[in-house]
């Protein structure tokens, strides 16, 4: 069973890297450059020779990227699956994925978005790396925590309160806490004043659009294939059942 | 189909728990190696660097980094 759910999880989380990386290729890709023409406009960048041409960094190291991304969150989300699936109420298989990709995106791409969004090139300053990293990776573990704690209280109310008040009180819970963490936690804001305000807009609703297809691809393609996987499996039993 | 009574392939069995003994040694298996190469795609040869790949890594996987959101540079 858990072979199953692991091969469909990674061929899902394979597709959703290729359709987030088609994505950003499109719509990411012209912001980029423009970011990086903004960047070797202004002083102290000279035009120096990258290591990795451009051509190869917007095609096949982006794709790369997001066909890595795909495949350990595809693997990570068949055994997340696993945990929850049958233990948060009778919902189907296809609901089930539906609903863990959507709760998935939330805690793991939107919450940490809002806190510490994504920037282009040229906005960042190099001395800073380290610390904008660690702050990005301890805002997401807190987020990510917390939503599974968020959910273990949820159903442990459910049998008092019926799911519906339960999901409330554990998503109400989850959103104290993270705006809690994200007033408390630094902000990181280091975009160069002469930046153009639209360029920076354009790219990180270009880059917040890209995690949206890649959840939702993979959790469409997890719950199909699984659902297909299931009812095979059911069918073959059905004659020994009915005998 | 010889059986007309069975169901149709749309039906589903009512959700069955697979049991946690036996998701647990895949959960740390697929987990190390999840975490491993969100690692090698987020961060190598950027903030901090396990190899010295003198910022070939960094370059090649530098637009999707931007663009998935990670702190790049």
């Amino acid at each position: 069973m858990m072979r199953t759910l692991l091969v469909r999880g990674l061929i899902a989380g394979l597709l959703a890297g290729l359709a987030a990386a088609v994505f950003a290729f499109f719509v990411g890709e012209p912001h980029v450059d423009a970011a990086i023409a903004f960047e070797e406009a202004t002083a102290g960048h000279h035009a120096e020779e990258p290591l990795v041409s451009r051509d190869v960094q917007r095609t096949i190291g982006l794709l790369s990227a997001h066909l890595g991304i795909g495949l350990a969150l595809g693997g990570l989300f068949s055994v997340v699956f696993a945990v929850v699936y049958g233990r948060l109420g009778g919902f189907s298989v296809r609901a089930y994925s539906a609903l863990l990709a959507g709760a998935a995106f939330v805690a793991v791409t939107l919450v940490p978005f809002l806190k510490y969004p994504a920037n282009p090139p040229a906005v960042g300053q190099a001395g800073t790396a380290v610390s904008r990293t660690e702050l990005y990776f301890v805002f997401l573990a807190l987020s990510v925590i917390t939503a599974g704690l968020a959910v273990a209280a949820a159903r442990s109310f459910a049998d008092r309160f019926g799911g519906w008040a339960a999901s409330g009180i554990g998503i109400l819970g989850y959103t104290v806490v993270m705006t809690v963490c994200a007033v408390l936690m630094p902000p990181v804001n280091e975009v160069p004043d002469d930046f153009p305000a639209t360029l920076l807009w354009d790219f990180r609703l270009a880059s917040l659009g890209g995690l949206v297809v890649l959840w939702l691809v993979l959790g469409a393609a997890f719950g199909t294939l699984v659902h297909r996987a299931l009812a095979h499996r059911a069918l073959a039993e059905a004659p020994a059942v009915a005998a | 189909m010889s059986h007309p009574a069975v169901p149709a392939s749309t039906s589903i069995p009512s959700p069955v728990r697979i049991p946690l003994r036996e998701i647990v040694p895949w959960a740390v298996l697929i987990g190390a190696l999840a975490m491993i190469t969100l690692f090698f795609i987020s961060t190598e040869d950027g903030a901090t660097a396990l190899l010295s790949a003198g910022g070939y890594v960094h370059e090649f996987l530098h637009d999707g980094r931007h663009l998935m959101a990670f702190p790049c540079h």
